[in-house]
């Protein structure tokens, strides 16, 4: 089969490969329908996550059709059903996934000693990302095999065009859950840094659950008319100051919640010196990422506010200013997202028309540009902010 | 054997191996500049550790602390060569070629006994410039994104009833869980000992 393979820092490749076969008799195989690269699968692509091995297959936001069910999975699955795949892999069954925190499985990491030894416990296994996580192939390619099938899919009706439903795999689960660890309250007032495809899904999410006003935080001008269409405030980093913007339209107060959704790799300019010398930090493996979001939204949140992180962070962050967030009492909330625990909502409510995921789709390829679509994607040209690829 | 074979001993049986490799996101400009990169570490040490010899190649005896110097240089240029920021590292490579060739100029004096030495090593030099100048600009134009040019999404709300009409639309048959409460657990105790 063809699949989208890491060879290294910045090299993706349209590989053939073997295809992938039944292990588990909880597994079953998707031959993969649509497919997308995720703003994570870029601290991949610039190797900023560490443990990944050439040879891996990406991508961790896919649907299909099963095609193979394994003898423990046929309970729920059955070939010919139309499913998404969450990025996480759960069992369903341990203590984590019994409270919902999917994102932090027990049992699906088979990579768990190494895990543990980097994070001081294991968290789920995830697709396509690395072997930390498990390193399972991910779906960036015709044909996925999915671990602990019968827990880990969400079936999708038929009548629904994928593009509405394919983001049910990551990215709109995840901003949902940016947005209901930042528990938005009716009257709200949500500052969102980051308006990449996660950072879009948050502001539609804080718009459903009542924020009185959304401001949405970013530089390029196509994510910004893209966060005013769905009547978020927009502040420019590089023509305002942030602080001085959120104090005016708050009262002088800073807003209740602050999400952020850019995470590792903040943009590094003149405009903010501490990205630099991030980045700098960087280069020398003496910081592993660029955590001016977080700094900068410990300062604006009002005292006693929310803090929610749904921007993916790799390792090491220098010079976060605890003693403030300390200080204004500060709660914070992140993880990965627990997908499946919002899925039945998110599904009903792009079946009743309440949201429509598709919205973010700028690019819609063919599997093969895949290589070319990472490129794109990661230089942010041709007002590149989400890509769908076909298989 | 090729890298993915070795890989594949942290694979499980059932996982796709690589069977033949296809095209790749690095273009030609991003492959040469990391050739220039290694080269700048190649260089960068031989400078490190053997400026003497390297200044009696050149004639050039009395500056192996300069040459050294230009060793740590090459390092650091190499750093984000290599990196995702090649372009910083290039342009950084470029100014370095500059100060070499002004270095060298002094090697080519006519009393020099090994000025045909420094003028092999210009004229390699000079070619390494052309390489760093034209990964510069490959790279540059390969990557960049032109300015002005982000499109117009404003029609594109992903909420098909309308922003305004939207507001709150998730909370009819959806409440935030209680383990996701962050404010109400204070909240609802403070008027009680208030009072």
């Amino acid at each position: 089969m063809k699949a989208l393979v890491w060879h290294g820092k910045e090299d993706v490749r349209y590989d053939t490969v073997t295809d992938p076969s039944i292990e588990n008799p909880r597994d079953a195989i998707i031959k993969v329908t649509s497919c997308a690269i995720c703003g994570s699968d870029l601290h991949l692509f610039h190797n900023l996550i560490p443990a990944m091995l050439p040879g891996d297959i990406l991508g961790h936001e896919s649907m299909g059709e099963v095609v193979e069910v394994g003898s423990d999975a046929k309970g729920s699955l059955k070939v010919g059903d139309r499913v998404v795949i969450p990025f996480t892999i759960q069992c369903g069954e341990c203590e984590q996934c019994r409270k919902g925190n999917f994102s932090v499985c027990r049992r699906t990491n088979r990579k768990a000693e190494l895990a543990d030894k980097a994070f001081g416990h294991h968290t789920a296994g995830l697709f396509g990302y690395t072997h930390l996580t498990g390193g399972y192939p991910g779906g960036q390619a015709e044909y996925l095999r999915v671990p602990f099938a019968d827990t880990t899919h969400i079936k999708v009706p038929d009548g629904i065009e994928d593009e509405k439903l394919l983001f049910l795999s990551d990215i709109l689960p995840t901003g949902w859950q940016a947005a209901v660890q930042a528990d938005i309250q009716p009257g709200d007032t949500v500052a969102v840094w980051g308006c990449g495809p996660v950072g879009q899904m948050t502001i539609r999410s804080a718009i459903l659950l009542g924020a009185e006003q959304v401001i949405a935080i970013d530089h390029l001008p196509e994510r910004l008319s893209m966060a005013e269409a769905a009547g978020a405030i927009t502040i420019n980093f590089e023509e305002e100051s942030v602080i001085a913007r959120l104090n005016e339209l708050t009262g002088g107060e800073g807003p209740h919640k602050c999400i952020d959704a850019v995470g590792a790799e903040a943009h590094v300019s003149m405009g903010q010196p501490d990205t630099i010398l991030d980045r700098a930090k960087q280069m020398l493996l003496a910081e592993n990422d660029r955590p001016h979001v977080l700094r900068e939204m410990i300062y604006a949140c009002r005292v006693a506010g929310v803090i929610s992180i749904i921007g993916v962070y790799t390792g090491l962050v220098d010079k976060v200013p605890m003693g403030q967030a300390m200080n204004k009492g500060l709660t914070f909330r992140m993880a990965q997202a627990h997908v499946p625990r919002w899925t039945d909502d998110l599904l009903r409510m792009i079946e009743d028309g309440r949201i429509d995921p598709s919205f973010v789709i700028t690019h819609k390829v063919d599997l093969s540009a895949g290589p070319e679509m990472y490129r794109t994607f990661r230089d942010k040209s041709d007002s590149c902010i989400k890509v769908m690829l076909r298989p | 054997m090729p890298l993915t074979n070795v890989t594949g001993i942290a694979r499980s049986e059932g996982d796709p191996r690589v069977e033949r490799k296809g095209p790749s996101s690095l273009t030609g400009p991003d492959r040469l500049a990391r050739a220039l990169g290694w080269f700048s570490i190649g260089l960068g040490i031989a400078e490190l550790v053997a400026p003497g010899r390297i200044a009696r190649t050149l004639g050039l005896e009395g500056k192996e602390g300069l040459i050294r110097a230009y060793g740590v240089r090459e390092i650091a240029s190499a750093v984000p060569t290599l990196s995702v920021d090649k372009q910083v590292g290039l342009a950084s490579r470029i100014g370095g070629d500059a100060l070499d060739l002004g270095t060298l100029a002094l090697a080519l004096r006519s009393d020099n006994p090994k000025r045909d030495n420094a003028a092999i090593a210009t004229a390699l030099v000079v070619g390494i410039t052309l390489l760093d100048l034209f990964a510069y600009f490959g790279t540059k134009s390969v990557h960049s994104r032109e300015p002005g040019s982000g499109r117009d999404y404003s029609d594109r709300s992903g909420l098909p009833r309308g922003a305004q009409a939207s507001r709150g639309l998730a909370r009819k048959d959806f409440d935030i869980p209680a383990d996701y409460r962050a404010e109400g657990r204070v909240a609802h105790a403070v008027p009680e000992r208030a009072a």
